[in-house]
């Protein structure tokens, strides 16, 4: 099984940017964070990522700006090495190989060419004990190289990155553990230990949460578990060592941070507050608020003009002169998404749970949150044990014009509240606004709803644990008050007094299927009559699902043991094999079916087509744990694999949440290789801002200095820039007393400006032709394939640009192997 | 130890006062606290902050400011009055009008050589500190206003007046002033509000630090006028600030009863540049922190909710030992309730009043066995004049009630069958002019009185009056100082041998060895003619008169030692008192515990438990004895007064719950709680 090694899983998008600490560059323009396996550098003004640095095997576990040049910043990952990278232009410098997972690092100017890492020690073999290590970075020029000299500076350390910080001018630094402070002086080399009780009278809770050391002062700032903030002094005594306490948080202090300065602290916890403190005004402080996420971590730029914060809702708030001036909002994980994941068909958007009572709509393509829709409109209070409105269900119909969502408080049922919300989409507005609030729509908690596919009715089907299923319709009257119709129950439908459990309308709508405990029936939605129930062996139906286009006869359910499959025509069982399924979900355009069976601790993935007994695609331990939600997302510009085992993955990609909460996907091999030739295009000059003009002017003037200078170079390149140009130059360095009038430079200047019109086509296409080649060289094999498929010839090219222009010879070259039989191949894979 | 019918009285509403002035007196180690009611307590710092010395107040005089010149103490209050204090005889050696109005504050300068007095109408006046009293010197330049606090430069050229809203340095020597600072209001402060500068401290360095009402303590450069940095440290006020001797410390005492701490510390460790941070804070306080001393290893402070509390600064001491324990004292270390054993009667001493009660009755059994009669408030009885008491008691027959304030001893004879009648007995001698502390014989035929000089009077009483019999002066002046304890015991003591061993002797009969510590309790076995002494460190001695030496029990246990745990008490043993039906049991209480010595029983062991009472319940008869020891504890009743075993063999307990003191106090400033 070769080909199985073309399919893998990848991450897509969505991972965490608030696992770590970002840092903010020199400039203020950057902000670099740790975003899963990779570093993404956003601009702090456009909120747009700039760049994707990608290299490492493993979580990125911490980032900080290179001492020695502050254009470059190390990144420190899980998979033992830490990268220097050159984040303007997006390039890796080197690898240090470390060989110990690394938990977090630190610089500071002081030690220059030592980095600080926290590694698990080596004595223990499960990971619970860390230490502090510096590393003496080698100098060597090689790009990959081994980083072996370690030298410990304290053991047992917090594994956290918030609880160790450098101290004033990288005299010391501090580490706390517990409930115990350490702070290590490098020139006396000695080690002094604080200690604080665990708990008092008061019930103060002491535990240490995360220090910060004051820039110019010899001062510690640590957070505590119960919401103190202590600022010691005087730590270089066993005895005399003092402290004061500040209490403002609530809850834990997750974040501490100075600004550079030394005039202020700032603090953050679950209350999403920023507090600014004053140094020297102990008592005064200033707030933030409503920063809309438990903040995790802070940071703050070298000028201290820009402080930014990471909220654990995966969020970044850049501040700017202490108002909130940026949003980076990556996808919102929170402890689990309730709601099924669905397509919205017109923004191409994965909608999912977002905060707390809103549901959101991230674009899979821009790996970014496009809006955020507040469906519970309740003021959602950051406090632990509250129970608060949370949003269950969700279900959007066939053309995204209307989404039924339903909301949730309480777990008992005495206490339970909920509601069905309707909301329809305003074309104007572009957004849903609200249709029709159902309170309490059924005596007990809904456990699935969906809308009816077909096109001339707007029907929603709602199954709860009250032994009923209702069917709600939009409408017809209006409304006198509001102008538009509402929606309203139309049918009250039960089975025995059986507890249903699923429900699911065929492909053309004209049947419904509901799970009643392990009988399923099928109702008709004309008529609301019970056509047929359909038996099987013992096992409650958890999932239920119609067949697609071909295979729409068929009808597909899950129960904890088996996957079952009923043939509608003949009402009986087709076939059933036994194992756990999870998640079961239907492409859309294909017949296919995806089935993630829970396997002995990991899940396995299958994808099938309910009339052909052989599955199209297996993979064993796709992930750890079990799958959560699962979907199809249609493909915008279909893919042409004609190998059986990718063939499922032409038409839509599947998206799938594990138990951590990570959005995986699948890849082909071609997708990878169209994926990092685009990268490589978009490697430009990053002298001037990367706009969407300057791509456009920047490629053009590229092409015209190729076509000037034989030999391409980045010197070159530079001098075309307007700086260089003579008579720009020639009018910026003349004194403006001894320039002639503007009226007459004007013309000089805007002729500086023009693009001469010379030089032919075939010149200026040469060095692409040569990219090209390398190209297909590449991908010859699939072309060859690609022809027999029934897209047609279709280029390889990246996405955006337009097909180049081949020259004769390849044309020729082309035209010949298009008349080449190439049925064999058909032979092979049928076989 | 058996069970005990227990009175347990409620009904003494002891009030103590306000704490409104504390000074410390290093040489000797003496704390002065002066409360509003103008009652001065002197605490001995080295022997476990004993209240060695109490001189009673008087009304309408309250006590403003204390300081110590040298050994001596001085006080000033708003009657426009300088005291000096006599210090052997427990009384005011003399009197003064600064002729200033009200006195605000009092400094000593640190040379002992000047008192320096604000007044209320504008005036530093300079007194000089004689030997047999004080002069006035000079007037400082007079403001306008009036000096609320005063601080000398430690050099003593330079004195430092705080008023509202003003700072003033004047020149000690030219009496001119030499810089003005402005105090501003706090930010938001309403216009008409002034700031007052409620206490400056002047350091040697010339800095000046200031405490004001609008909750800031302020760094001034002294030399420039300047302001060098600003401490917002509460919304309220700043009342008091100490400086430590070393000056690398300072305390602030604020209204919201929180004491902050700031040091001197260097900003960037290793070099010399230091600056005053705000560091702890320490909240012990519910009311206004009036006063507070730094006493390098300590922190003590004092207010309107009556305790004295003393924080031990463990950053600054070396082993944990009891004594740096943190320590609240509430309750005055002397009784304050005489009890009549066969009369069934409770004597409350108050501040101008006696109330005399007879406990009440009870029957049938039970946890809490129900009331019979009712206990019965039968006098109260007021003193005349302005002067509080100073001591009184209840003879044991309950036929005598003597009460005495520094100038005035009266002694009545009581009657209580169905009717009360109390008469004032008319005729006393004349040398018995007022008694430090007083003390009947066990069959209330004499009355011993402890006076000045360390004599004791001793009146013989009758039907028909009383009549002077000897004065008992001790012999050598070895042990001459005053304390009102071993008065007591003296008196006891003789009163005793008087009674056993028929002698009618002028003479002391014996004399107990010294001790470092102070006594806080002492009482002669009626039945073994042994004194009983416990002490200021929680040692306890017995000594046989007949003998004159120490008991064996005593022996044995100052060579075991004490428990740990009952060493690391914080309050000491106010009265000793012994069953009436087994001599070898002696009772003895603190503020939070009664205790029944067994002398018969084994001495507690070191790692054993020494609070055992309810372990040694739950086990089975046989290994009770096993486990038993000499001390029985009971910790069922808190905040104890008195405790005494009447005849029937019921014990009374006098309560006076903190909650009942604090519910009593005005309400304290209001403060945003978090989530009110």
């Amino acid at each position: 099984m070769v080909e199985q090694t073309d399919i893998r899983v990848v991450r897509c998008g969505g991972s965490k940017i608030c696992f770590s600490t970002p840092i903010l560059t020199n400039d203020s323009r950057f902000l670099i964070c740790a975003s899963g396996d990779s570093v993404k550098v956003f601009s702090t003004r456009t909120e747009e990522c700039v760049h994707v640095l990608h290299g490492h095997a493993n979580q990125v576990t911490g980032v900080a700006l290179n001492p020695a040049n502050h254009l470059q910043v190390y990144s420190c990952s899980l998979d033992g090495t830490v990268r220097l990278w050159d984040f303007i232009d997006g390039i890796l410098i080197k690898t240090f190989t470390v060989g110990y997972k690394i938990s977090s690092i630190y610089v500071s100017n002081k030690h220059i060419g030592v980095i600080f890492i926290i590694l698990p020690m080596q004595s223990n073999e499960n990971g619970e004990h860390f230490q502090l290590v510096a590393v003496r970075l080698p100098s060597a020029l090689e790009q990959e190289l081994e980083a072996r000299e370690l030298s410990a500076v304290l053991s047992d350390v917090s594994p956290v990155p918030a609880c160790t910080a450098f101290g004033q001018g990288g005299d010391y630094i501090a580490s706390a553990k517990g409930l115990q402070l350490c702070v290590y002086f490098f020139r006396k080399q000695k080690t002094y230990r604080f200690k604080l009780k665990a708990t008092d009278k008061k019930g103060a809770r002491n535990a240490f949460t995360c220090v910060a050391c004051h820039p110019k002062d010899d001062c510690i700032a640590t957070g505590h578990q119960d919401g103190k903030i202590r600022l010691w002094r005087n730590f270089n005594q066993k005895k005399e060592y003092t402290y004061s306490t500040q209490h403002w948080h609530h809850n834990a202090v997750s974040a501490l941070c100075f600004s550079p300065e030394g005039m202020h602290l700032l603090s953050g916890g679950v209350e999403s507050v920023l507090v600014q403190w004053h140094c020297k005004e102990v008592n005064k402080k200033n707030f933030l608020p409503r920063l809309g996420g438990a903040i995790a971590h802070i940071c703050v730029s070298p000028d201290g003009q820009m402080y930014s914060t990471s909220h654990t809702n995966n969020k970044i708030t850049i501040i700017s002169s202490f108002r909130v001036s940026a949003v980076i909002q990556g996808l919102v994980k929170g402890g689990s998404v309730q709601t099924d994941l669905m397509i919205d068909p017109r923004t191409k958007a994965l909608v999912l749970n977002g905060k707390p009572g809103h549901l959101q709509f991230y674009s899979l393509e821009r790996d970014k949150q496009l809006y955020s829709l507040d469906i519970v409109q309740q003021e959602y209070i950051y406090q632990a044990g509250l129970d608060q409105f949370e949003v269950v269900k969700a279900a959007l119909d066939g053309t995204a014009s209307w989404l039924a969502t339903v909301e949730q408080r309480g777990s008992k049922i005495s206490s339970l509240e909920f509601s069905l919300k309707l909301w329809s989409f305003n074309e104007k507005a572009q957004s849903f606004e609200l249709n029709t609030t159902i309170t309490a729509p059924h005596q007990n908690m809904i456990t699935a709803m969906c809308f009816s596919p077909a096109m001339d009715t707007t029907m929603l089907v709602t199954v709860a644990k009250d032994d009923q299923f209702k069917v709600w319709l939009l409408g017809s009257d209006l409304d006198e008050q509001k102008k538009q119709a509402s929606w309203s129950c139309e049918h009250l439908g039960s089975y025995h007094g059986l507890q249903p459990t699923n429900c699911c309308f065929s492909g053309d709508g004209s049947l419904l299927a509901v799970s009643f405990a392990e009988v399923v029936t099928l109702w008709s939605p004309d008529t609301w009559e019970l056509l047929t129930t359909l038996c099987q062996p013992p096992g409650t139906i958890e999932d239920l699902c119609f067949g697609r286009l071909s295979c729409s006869k068929y009808l597909l359910g899950t129960t904890t043991k088996n996957l079952l499959c009923w043939n509608l025509l003949t009402c009986a069982l087709e076939w059933s094999t036994s194992m756990d399924v999870c998640v079961l979900r239907t492409d859309p355009l294909s017949e296919n079916v995806a089935a993630f069976c829970h396997n002995s601790g990991k899940t396995d993935l299958f994808v099938f087509r309910p009339s052909e007994p052989r599955p199209l695609f297996t993979q064993k331990a796709v992930c750890v744990g079990r799958v959560q939600r699962c979907i199809f997302v249609p493909r915008e510009d279909p893919l042409d694999s004609c190998d059986e085992w990718s063939q499922w993955l032409n038409r839509s990609r599947l998206h799938f949440l594990t138990e951590q909460m990570e959005l995986l996907t699948f890849s082909t091999r071609a997708e990878d290789e169209r994926i990092l030739n685009s990268r490589k295009e978009l490697l430009v000059d990053d002298s001037v801002a990367m706009t969407p003009f300057y791509l456009l002017l920047g490629k053009h003037r590229q092409q015209q200095q190729e076509k000037q200078t034989s030999v391409p170079s980045q010197a070159a390149d530079r001098a075309q820039l307007p700086q260089g140009c003579v008579a720009i130059r020639e009018l910026l360095h003349t004194p403006a007393h001894v320039l002639p009038p503007a009226s007459f430079l004007c013309s000089v200047f805007l002729n500086s400006l023009l693009i001469s019109n010379t030089g032919g086509r075939d010149e200026k296409e040469l060095p692409e032709q040569e990219v090209d080649s390398e190209k297909e060289e590449v991908d010859s094999e699939e072309e060859m394939e690609m022809n027999n498929g029934p897209q047609g010839v279709r280029t390889q090219g990246s996405v955006g640009e337009a097909p180049p222009s081949l020259s004769r010879a390849e044309e020729k070259e082309l035209r010949r192997l298009r008349k080449t039989d190439f049925s064999w191949v058909t032979s092979l894979t049928s076989s | 130890m058996g069970e005990f019918t227990v009175h347990r009285v409620r009904f003494f509403h002891y009030m103590p006062s306000a704490v409104r002035a504390l000074a410390f007196q290093p040489q000797r180690q003496k704390i002065a606290v002066a409360r509003t009611d103008g009652s001065l307590e002197i605490l001995n710092r080295a022997d476990h902050l004993f209240q060695e010395k109490v001189i009673p107040g008087r009304e309408q005089r309250g006590t403003e400011a204390l300081a110590w010149a040298g050994q001596r103490l001085f006080s000033a209050g708003l009657n426009g009055e300088l005291v000096e204090y006599d210090m052997q005889e427990l009384r005011e050696k003399y009197r003064l009008d600064a002729s200033g109005g009200p006195v605000w504050t009092l400094t000593c300068n640190p040379q002992g050589t000047r008192l320096a007095v604000g007044c209320e109408d504008g005036t530093v006046k300079l007194f000089e500190v004689c030997d047999d009293g004080i002069q006035f010197e000079r007037n400082l330049a007079k403001q306008k206003g009036r000096i609320l606090s005063l601080s000398w430069h430690p050099s003593g050229s330079r004195l430092v007046a705080g008023m509202a809203g003003v700072i003033w340095v004047f020149d000690a020597g030219t009496g001119q002033s030499v810089h003005r600072l402005l105090v501003e209001r706090g930010t938001g402060a309403p216009r008409s509000k002034e700031c007052v500068v409620w206490s400056v401290v002047c350091l040697s360095d010339g800095t000046i630090v200031s405490g004001d009402s609008s909750g800031n303590v302020k760094v001034w450069d002294g030399d420039t006028g300047t302001l060098i940095r600003n401490h917002q440290v509460t919304k309220w006020d700043v009342l008091a600030l100490s400086v430590s001797q070393d000056e690398t410390s300072l305390v602030a005492g604020t209204s919201e009863g929180t004491v902050v701490q700031f040091q001197h510390l260097s900003v960037v460790l290793g070099r010399e540049d230091k600056e005053w941070v705000q560091t702890r804070t320490f909240k012990n306080h519910t009311h206004d922190v009036r006063a507070v001393l730094e006493l390098d290893t300590a922190v003590v402070s004092g207010g309107m909710d009556t305790q004295l509390v003393v924080r031990p600064l463990l950053d600054k001491i070396d082993v944990k030992t009891s004594a740096s324990a943190l320590r609240k004292i509430h309750f005055p270390h002397r009784r304050l309730v005489s009890c009549s054993r066969t009369a069934r009667l409770l004597l409350f001493q108050h501040r101008i009043h006696l109330e005399l009660w007879r406990l009440g009755e009870s029957e049938g059994t039970g946890d809490s066995l129900p009331i019979k009669r009712k206990p019965e408030k039968l006098l109260h009885l007021k003193t005349k004049g302005e002067e509080h008491i100073c001591c009184s008691a209840l003879s044991p027959c309950g036929g005598w009630v003597v009460v005495s304030t520094v100038t005035n001893l009266r002694l009545y004879r009581l009657q209580c069958d169905e009717t009360i009648s109390i008469t004032k007995v008319s005729k006393l001698p004349k040398v018995v002019s007022s008694a430090n502390q007083i003390c009947f014989s066990s069959d209330s035929s004499y009355l011993f009185t402890a006076s000045t000089c360390s004599s004791v009077h001793v009146l013989a009483l009758s039907q028909s009056g009383c009549t002077f019999v000897c004065t008992l002066k001790p012999k050598s002046c070895k042990r001459t100082y005053n304390w009102p304890e071993f008065l007591v015991s003296a008196s006891r003591t003789v009163g005793h041998c008087v009674l056993d061993l028929v002698i009618v002797c002028v003479q002391a009969y014996c004399t107990v060895p010294v001790y470092s510590s102070g006594v806080t309790a002492m009482s002669i076995n009626p039945a073994t003619n042994n004194l009983f002494m416990v002490h200021a460190d929680q040692q306890i001695f017995e000594f046989s008169l007949e003998q004159k030496q120490y008991t064996d029990w005593s022996r044995l246990v100052h060579r075991k030692g004490l428990h740990p745990q009952w060493l690391e008490r914080d309050t000491p043993v106010t009265n000793v008192t012994f069953s009436p039906r087994n001599p070898a049991h002696v009772i003895l209480h603190d503020m939070y515990m009664f205790c029944i010595i067994d002398q018969t029983l084994p001495l507690p062991e070191r790692n054993s438990q020494l609070v055992n009472q309810l372990t040694l319940r739950s086990l089975p008869e046989k290994e009770r004895r096993a486990h038993s020891h000499a001390f029985k504890i009971c910790k069922t009743f808190k905040e104890l007064l008195f405790v005494e075993l009447l005849e029937d063999q019921s014990l009374v307990v006098i309560e006076r719950p903190l909650l009942d003191i604090t519910a009593q106090l005005p309400p304290p400033v209001r403060q945003k709680k978090f989530a009110t």
